[in-house]
């Protein structure tokens, strides 16, 4: 750790206050006026992200381990407590998340015109559940930010949302709640199984990761559970029918979280909790098989529905349903190369879909509607935004020099050695993903510019570039220059495959090269 | 599956280089710089010309001084290996790290110069060409991002660092392809090209990750070192790898069944019709079969495949020419045709061939393209001052041009003569050289004798063609009509310049290989000679000598002055009707007019269905009615009707349930634990 901030205590202190700041924010921007409120969440989620930056440089990855962990007794007679900590993984995430936030309240800047004390409050709820997610170490206490997270998302698609928002919103949260309920239980029964066999009652994730081979026979049983709920969060085909609606509906930095932050909640679960607590029933012949085939049909599936939607947000909707099954690829080929590469995949799917949504906002800001039928020929009027759109469209298409690329080479190099044919399919993804999104960016930037409500439209402001510049500049940067990065995840990645393969495994599929210099 | 963990050796650190080869990312940087310059202009200042024509054209000129620099110090001192200039760490994982490093070596070096050269003359043409178009600045920008990518391609030290600029000239081919993106059918060509392309280099993705597993790096140079000891010679795995590595080539090269991409990509303005879809990037695959000719050689029936697809391609491809009216699309069979070529000499295993015909093609078709042009140039001027609707491009429209743009013509009959193999031009040598390599494999392998034979009718063909297209545009009496004919003029010096350039190396670039027979030394083959040593032990090549020769070359050249004669003749046997008043066509010459049918042929049996599929089953189908109107909705309709039958019996508080739900699940799922 940098002296300069070791000196400040930092790793003593950040972590709590990353989760309390948000929650403090709500107090003056509901006590506030109206007007303020996007200002106050501005100035808010802007000290979250500059106090989370130093976390770069605070966290020791190297270990693989989870760092910065404090644990404070909260209710002791059940065994929970207080306790976060952070390793590779979640320090991408949380960083993710506090990037995404400011340009959200930035993006809904001038979108949002009612109620707004409610809104930027529920935002700012929102960002200390999904922080929370991302840290906490205790079982019960990641349930509890789970939830937290849905309720306020809840809100935001249904007050905020578009005129099928209540449709919508009901369907995000019976699919979400049904899926939480289950895990709600899994952990539940997860403790007290563990409870029974070391007497200990406790939901401390280090703990029932020692001991979850007491679960035994139940274990089937409680990743199913567990699976079930991540897999509706990721989503999995077939349980991925809420994600569009939810997308369509939602405003659009409800959108920009949804896909950038909180369907990597899923895959998140996968890569702490399912996996590294069950590895025997999760890398077993058929749950493998069953999970690869559904990430499968999820890549080439999602890619070709995305390609005949006619409304552009639902594209990106399904095209998420796509990229994310190379997630689940990714976890389930578990060689070092290809969870990393899961892991680029979902921080690069946060900054692409993310300006993607951002981008189809600004349309609709001005037009109205999402209806790709309704554009076309506007990078005639609007040179900025298409060269904008048309960057962060290659991006997701996965050209190399772009962060897109990066995720997938790796996921699809990793999943080749131990699933080579599950590879060839995914990698045919690669060129549905060019269809929809070539077709589409053809149909609204490019042809002729035949309606004349676009020839009035504007090109981004000073605003909305703010909003997009940080994304555009991460997309180049990890797509360049990944290594930082990459060599931040991989050591947790490390760990992983070798609780998952055992010691013999990890030597076949992991074993970094003795002569690099870190 | 396990590995070994020998499979950690090191391998060799190769030395930083020295002197003007470290500065060679320069060469990139350069056009990349231009870009962005010329970018920006186009956002905020189109109108400012002048900037961007020095900026465009200035950066090209410095990128081949330092090509040529580089390429001086190569001569000067001849490493025994090649130089690898690092960069940064690109993605390092575990065992895999990939950098981003440049490689500069003979090959390397041929192609700099060739992009970087001919690149610099068609930057120039533009600057008369698109001199009156509104996306001046914004054509310059890709034109330089182009140039860029396509050097990142020629330099990169790995596969993964080959395969950015591999994916980024398609990136600008589909670009500039829809440059004039107002009209469907270009912006349509491109997305065509890019998609087609996307399928060849999903051929690389695989042949990537196959390497990767099996060699244990993606340099090219530990590749060439491990791939003997690592890969069974003639063996299922590298035969895997070079097949698929091919059908990138297939792709990015338009070859059978990729081919289809190319012919519209002449959508795009004509310089970029020269630069990119006829001197550099299609060639691009020819450059990666020779390149990684170590793989190539350890796999005799991938070689014959890739000699077999062009072979088969260069006759396909030429038969269409055959019966094109637009001056471009007869270009572009010829150029498909072309390369067809390049990859019947790199499959026979005379990598230096294809790469000398590559050089020569690259002179002697920006020439033609260029010359085009300047046609249409005139024509598109011609119709413009009358508000006539007639195609520019089509030759039924033009006739006797040679009077009003005699340099033009002059230079283009020079070029057609270069590519029908008439002595001693540069095409001769090139194409020669390939066919009596074909021929000589022929002895042992029978197979190649037929390649050779369709090698041998597809030049004759090519004669015809060209020629064809020459009497059409340049000869007989004009077509073009009375009013339009006055404004028939030759073009601007500064597009008629570098065609004179192009046209010094179309006649003399023969030179750079001169074969024995002749007393030449054969400069070409003893530069590239450490580039494809490794492959000509694995793959040696027996070439016909002495009389055989001798028989060879005058039947080829008998046969290349038939066809221009029949060519010539034959067009001009009648009056040539014009594009309106031209006459259906009928039997065998409608189907090679269009085109065989091959792309209404993909489009019912692959586009269609595919969309249809998606939209109606997979969507309107599984998505919306199996997922939602039976699950998510049937059972919420369900859930809605034990709410009522619940509300009837109980409170309906929503808080009821839950808890109910939560205490019913833990119970059923202990009692199953247990």
């Amino acid at each position: 750790m940098a002296p300069w901030l070791a000196s400040m205590g930092y790793d003593q202190w950040i972590l709590h206050l990353l989760l309390i700041l948000p929650l403090l924010g709500v107090i003056p921007v509901v006590l506030g006026s109206a007007a303020a409120a996007r200002r106050t969440a501005l100035v808010v989620t802007l000290a979250e992200l500059l106090l989370s930056l130093g976390l770069w440089w605070a966290v020791d990855t190297r270990p693989g381990t989870l760092q910065l962990t404090a644990s404070i007794p909260w209710i002791p007679a059940w065994g929970i407590s207080y306790a976060v900590g952070i390793d590779g993984i979640s320090l991408m995430m949380v960083l993710l998340t506090t990037l995404l936030m400011p340009l959200c309240v930035l993006g809904s800047w001038n979108s949002i015109t009612s109620r707004e004390r409610g809104y930027y409050a529920l935002l700012l709820t929102l960002l200390t559940g999904v922080i929370g997610v991302f840290i906490a170490t205790d079982l019960f206490l990641f349930y509890v930010f789970w939830e937290v997270m849905l309720i306020p998302m809840y809100f935001i698609i249904g007050i905020w949302g578009g005129k099928n928002r209540l449709y919508a919103s009901i369907k995000f949260f019976v699919f979400t709640m049904a899926g939480s309920l289950l895990m709600l239980v899994a952990i539940l029964v997860f403790a007290w199984t563990v409870a029974g066999g070391t007497g200990t009652l406790s939901f401390a994730y280090q703990h029932l990761l020692d001991n979850a081979a007491v679960a035994g026979r139940s274990a089937p049983w409680l990743f199913g559970a567990f699976a079930l709920a991540f897999a509706v969060k990721v989503p999995v085909f077939p349980f991925h029918t809420w994600l569009p609606d939810a997308h369509v509906e939602a405003p659009t930095a409800g959108s920009v979280l949804l896909a950038g932050v909180l369907l990597k909640m899923g895959t998140y679960g996968f890569l702490r909790f399912a996996v590294p607590f069950f590895p025997g029933v999760a890398m077993s012949a058929w749950v493998t098989n069953l999970i690869l085939v559904l990430a499968l049909i999820g890549i080439v599936y999602g890619a070709l529905v995305a390609m005949v939607q006619p409304d552009i947000k639902k594209l990106v909707a399904y095209s998420s349903v796509s990229h994310l099954g190379f997630v689940m690829l990714g976890i389930w080929a578990a060689t070092v190369q290809s969870l990393t590469g899961a892991m680029m995949v979902m921080i690069g799917h946060g900054f692409s879909t993310g300006a993607l949504f951002f981008l189809v906002g600004m349309l609709y800001e001005r037009r109205h509607t999402r209806e790709i039928s309704a554009y076309g020929g506007i990078a005639r009027v609007v040179p900025v935004f298409s060269l904008l759109f048309t960057v962060v469209a290659l991006s997701s298409i996965g050209l190399p020099g772009l962060n897109g690329f990066v995720g997938e080479f790796l996921v699809l190099l990793g999943s080749f050695k131990t699933h080579p044919l599950a590879a060839g399919i995914a990698a045919t993804g690669v060129i549905f993903a060019a269809a929809y999104l070539l077709w589409a960016l053809q149909r609204i930037i490019f042809n002729r510019l035949d309606q004349r409500e676009n020839e009035s439209l504007t090109d981004l402001s000073v605003r909305e570039l703010a909003v997009l510049l940080p994304l555009v500049a991460g997309i180049l940067w990890m797509g360049l220059y990944p290594a930082p990065v990459l060599r931040r995840i991989e050591p947790a990645m490390m760990r992983f495959v070798q609780t998952v393969r055992g010691p013999i495994g990890y030597m076949n599929v992991a074993l970094r090269a003795p002569e690099r210099e870190r | 599956m396990t590995f070994p963990l020998l499979a950690v050796v090191a391998a060799a650190a190769p030395e930083a280089p020295t002197g003007v080869v470290q500065w060679i990312w320069l060469a990139v940087a350069l056009p990349l710089a231009g870009f962005l310059v010329n970018g920006a202009l186009a956002l905020r200042r189109p109108q400012a010309k002048t900037a961007v024509s020095v900026i465009g054209v200035g950066v090209l000129l410095g990128a081949f001084v330092v090509a040529a620099a580089a390429f001086a110090e190569l001569r000067a001192h001849p490493p025994e290996a090649p130089l690898i200039v690092q960069l940064w760490r690109w993605m390092p994982v575990g065992f895999l790290d990939i950098r981003f490093a440049f490689q500069v070596d003979q090959l390397s070096a041929v192609m700099l110069l060739v992009v970087t050269g001919v690149g610099s003359l068609i930057h120039l043409f533009s600057v008369g060409y698109m001199h009156a178009d509104e996306g001046y600045a914004r054509f310059f920008s890709y034109l330089n991002l182009f140039v860029a990518f396509m050097l990142v391609l020629v330099l990169g030290a790995s596969l993964p660092v080959l395969f950015v600029g591999w994916e980024g000239v398609g990136l600008c081919s589909y670009l500039l392809i829809g440059f004039w993106y107002a009209v469907e059918a270009n912006s349509d060509a491109g997305k065509k090209a890019f998609l087609v392309n996307r399928i060849g280099d999903f051929g690389v993705l695989i042949a990537m990750f196959m390497l990767w597993w099996s060699v244990r790096s993606l340099d090219f140079v530990t590749i060439a070192e491990r791939a003997p000891l690592r890969l069974a010679a003639g063996g299922t795995l590298v035969t895997t790898i070079t097949l698929f590595l091919f059908l990138g080539c297939a792709g990015k090269s338009a070859q059978i069944p990729l081919y289809v991409w190319l012919p519209d990509a002449m959508a795009g303005p004509t310089p970029v019709s020269a630069l990119i879809h006829a001197a550099t990037m299609v060639t691009a695959g020819v450059y990666l079969v020779a390149r990684t000719n170590f793989l190539f050689s350890l796999a005799p029936l991938s070689s014959a495949v890739v000699a077999g697809v062009g072979a088969v391609t260069a006759l396909f491809a030429a038969s269409i020419g055959l019966r094109q009216y637009d001056i471009k699309k007869v270009l572009a069979y010829s150029t498909v045709s072309q390369l067809g070529y390049m990859f019947l000499g790199v499959g026979t295993g005379a990598y230096v061939a294809g790469i000398f015909h590559l050089v020569t093609h690259a002179f002697f078709k920006a020439l033609l393209f260029l010359g085009a042009g300047s046609v249409i140039h005139a024509m598109h001027h011609a119709y413009h001052a009358t508000h006539s609707q007639q195609d520019a491009q089509d030759m039924r429209n033009m006739g006797g041009l040679r009077r009003h743009m005699p340099w033009t013509f002059a230079l283009m009959l020079l070029a057609t003569f270069a590519i029908a193999g008439v002595p001693p031009l540069s095409g001769f040598f090139s194409k020669d050289e390939i066919l009596s390599a074909a021929f000589g494999r022929g002895q042992t392998q029978p197979i190649w004798i037929l390649f050779w034979g369709m090698g041998l009718l597809a030049a004759a063909m090519t004669a015809f063609y060209m020629m064809r297209l020459i009497a059409m545009t340049f000869l007989g009496q004009n077509r073009t009509g009375e009013v339009e004919r006055q404004h028939l003029h030759e073009a601007p010096w500064v597009m008629t310049g570098p065609l004179l350039v192009l046209g010094v190396l179309s006649l003399a670039g023969g030179l750079l290989n001169l074969p024995a027979l002749v007393g030449g030394g054969a400069a070409l083959e003893r530069w590239l000679e450490p580039v494809v040593a490794v492959a000509s032990r694995q793959m040696p090549l027996v070439m016909p000598e002495g009389p055989l020769e001798w028989a060879l070359v005058s039947g080829a050249v008998i046969v290349a002055l038939a066809g221009l004669l029949v060519g010539w003749r034959l067009t001009l046997a009648r009056p040539i009707p014009t594009a309106e008043d031209a006459p259906e066509e009928v039997g065998f010459g409608r189907v090679l007019n269009r085109k065989y049918y091959v792309d209404e042929l993909y489009d019912a049996l692959i586009v269609r269905p595919l969309v249809g599929i998606s939209r109606w089953i997979l969507w309107k189908g599984i998505d919306q009615g199996v997922i939602d109107g039976i699950g998510a909705n049937g059972s919420a309709g369900f859930l809605r009707g034990l709410g009522w039958l619940g509300s009837r019996l109980q409170s309906g508080q929503l808080g009821f349930y839950v808890v109910v739900f939560v205490l019913g699940a833990v119970w059923i799922l202990r009692a199953v634990a247990r």
